[in-house]
């Protein structure tokens, strides 16, 4: 696979299937390995860096799951293919920075992702389409087991994995939810749950994971805590969670379109008519208007489009994604012009 | 029952407190729980009131810390303090005597209870593994307060940190 391959289908969380996939976005597992007694990443010299990922790519081939995977190492990609990876969710930008003996494995349905040499040696994440922690957690641990079998992870009984941050020290597991509340925006209540998701150590941050800011009423829920509770445990917590947040947005949702259906008819019809016809937009007015979309298509308000296609838009109409299907390079001006004529000849049938 | 402090207020906290192999209970009022615990706090430097049988040495001094440096990265304490990572994975072995500490602050506990690697490859288990599963086991008798069961695991503990300890002297390696 080569990653122009990537534009022809879309990603398997980018899907909405899954168990409520009107308000959850998709589900995702991250599991952080280490060899042991090897210096992690940062404090890595050259020579340690690239055989900790000779060591690991081996490794990644002997895992059965892993046969329809792909390795992309990152000096041989150009920034456009790193930012397109990272607006797919399969890479972090951190990871991205400083090329040297990094890779990032991705299976052929985009499910899988194993980066090497991030903060960690191993960043293994798994991805899945509404509300599936349960399955992704089934597939990561599987393909963990795997990779034990072929390397030595840095383990200790009493503090289990141990990472380079020891924010991640124990289970090394991070499960995070990825969920668009724009009626909890709407009513002014999102505050208030968030204080109480922070409350409960669990975090939340936007869209592109640690330090982004949420935009387009999309919030990416997830634990803090990674030792002293097991992973199921862990996930366990997430689902309950994420249930309790699902059931507030509903009821928000019903609220508004019970007593401002005018109000809320009104905003869907203009920011759907305003995608079909503008000439110019930024990639942020774009998810501000999906969203928007988006919430009149689950409500019944907007008909003749269905979720996936609104879901490939907010992917497809990233900067990396434009240039990548112009094929060339793009300065923002011309991205804004670009962007607008893809949704223009998407949504106009 | 009333609170064994104040004996004024129903007691709704119980702490089983062990100082020098001695135990002792205390029933506890809310209020006086708190205040006990910030005491608890104050004097071990820990949240945790079992502070006192898993570390068996007082933290040693800030310059001992500074100085601290791993023998198989050569990270330092003070580039830990700096950086905010750790530099392998004997690091942790190395700053114990901090991270433990930090990682309760982080996580509220530590102790793991997930997953091991080990039962997956049931390699031979090394010196290192055999500390930190006695360190496990002690943890866990602790919870269940099988406190005779954990003194003598305690006792085992001490007793293979004085060895490596003598063999790091010696100079033998493993």
């Amino acid at each position: 696979m080569i990653i122009n391959d990537m534009l022809k289908h879309t990603s398997e969380w980018l899907k909405g299937t899954g168990p409520n996939s009107d308000i959850v976005i998709s589900s995702r597992i991250r599991l952080a390995r280490n060899l042991d007694k090897v210096s992690f990443p940062h404090w890595a010299n050259k020579g340690q860096s690239q055989e900790t990922l000779e060591k690991i790519e081996a490794a990644v081939g002997k895992v059965d799951y892993l046969k329809k995977s792909s390795i992309f190492r990152l000096a041989d990609l150009d920034n456009i293919d790193k930012q397109f990876l990272i607006e797919r969710h399969l890479m972090s930008y951190e990871h991205a920075q400083k090329a040297n003996s990094k890779a990032v494995i991705i299976d052929e349905e985009e499910i899988v992702s194993i980066m090497i040499n991030e903060e960690d040696h191993i960043r293994l994440q798994v991805m899945q389409s509404g509300l599936c922690v349960f399955q992704a957690w089934d597939i990561v641990n599987k393909i963990d087991d795997c990779l034990a079998k072929e390397l030595s992870f840095a383990f200790l009984t009493d503090w289990g994995y141990l990472t380079a941050c020891p924010t991640n020290t124990g289970t090394g597991m991070r499960g995070s939810v990825m969920l668009h509340l724009p009626a909890l925006v709407m009513t002014r209540q999102v505050n208030r749950v968030l204080a109480a998701i922070a409350k409960l150590s669990f975090t939340t941050r936007g869209l592109y994971g640690e330090g982004t800011q949420a935009t387009g009423n999309f919030f990416q829920v997830s634990n803090q805590v990674s030792l002293g509770h097991s992973e199921e445990g862990i996930i366990e917590s997430i689902n309950g969670l994420i249930k309790q947040i699902i059931e507030q947005e509903n009821q928000a949702r019903e609220a508004l379109s019970s007593k401002n259906k005018a109000m809320l008819e009104d905003r869907f019809s203009r920011s759907f008519a305003l995608l079909k016809s503008a000439h110019i937009i930024s990639s942020q007015e774009t998810i501000e208007l999906l969203s928007m979309v988006r919430l009149g298509c689950d409500l019944g308000m907007i008909k003749n489009i269905d979720r996936s296609s609104i879901n490939e838009l907010f992917i497809i109409t990233q900067p990396a994604h434009l240039q990548k299907i112009e094929n060339k390079k793009l300065s923002a001006e011309e991205r804004d012009v670009k962007r607008a004529e893809l949704i223009r000849n998407k949504l106009i049938k | 029952m009333l609170c064994d402090i104040c004996g004024k207020n129903p007691a709704t906290v119980h702490l089983t407190e062990i100082i020098d192999d001695q135990m002792n209970e205390l029933h506890l009022c809310e209020g006086c729980a708190r205040q006990k615990s910030i005491q608890m706090e104050q004097q071990f430097g820990l949240s945790d009131l079992l502070a006192g049988l898993t570390e068996f040495e007082k933290p040693p001094l800030k310059q001992e810390a500074v100085s601290l440096k791993c023998p198989n990265c050569g990270l330092n304490y003070a580039d830990f303090k700096k950086i905010g990572r750790l530099g392998c994975s004997v690091c942790y072995s190395t700053f114990r005597k901090y991270l433990g500490p930090l990682l309760k602050r982080i996580h509220g506990s530590n102790l793991h209870q997930g997953k091991s690697p080990l039962k997956v490859t049931r390699t031979l288990r090394k010196k290192t593994d055999l500390l930190s599963d006695l360190r496990y086991q002690l943890q866990k008798a602790i919870q269940i307060e099988a406190f005779e069961e954990a003194a003598g695991i305690r006792d085992q503990i001490r007793a293979l940190e004085k060895k490596q300890a003598q063999g790091t002297k010696e100079g033998i390696k493993e």
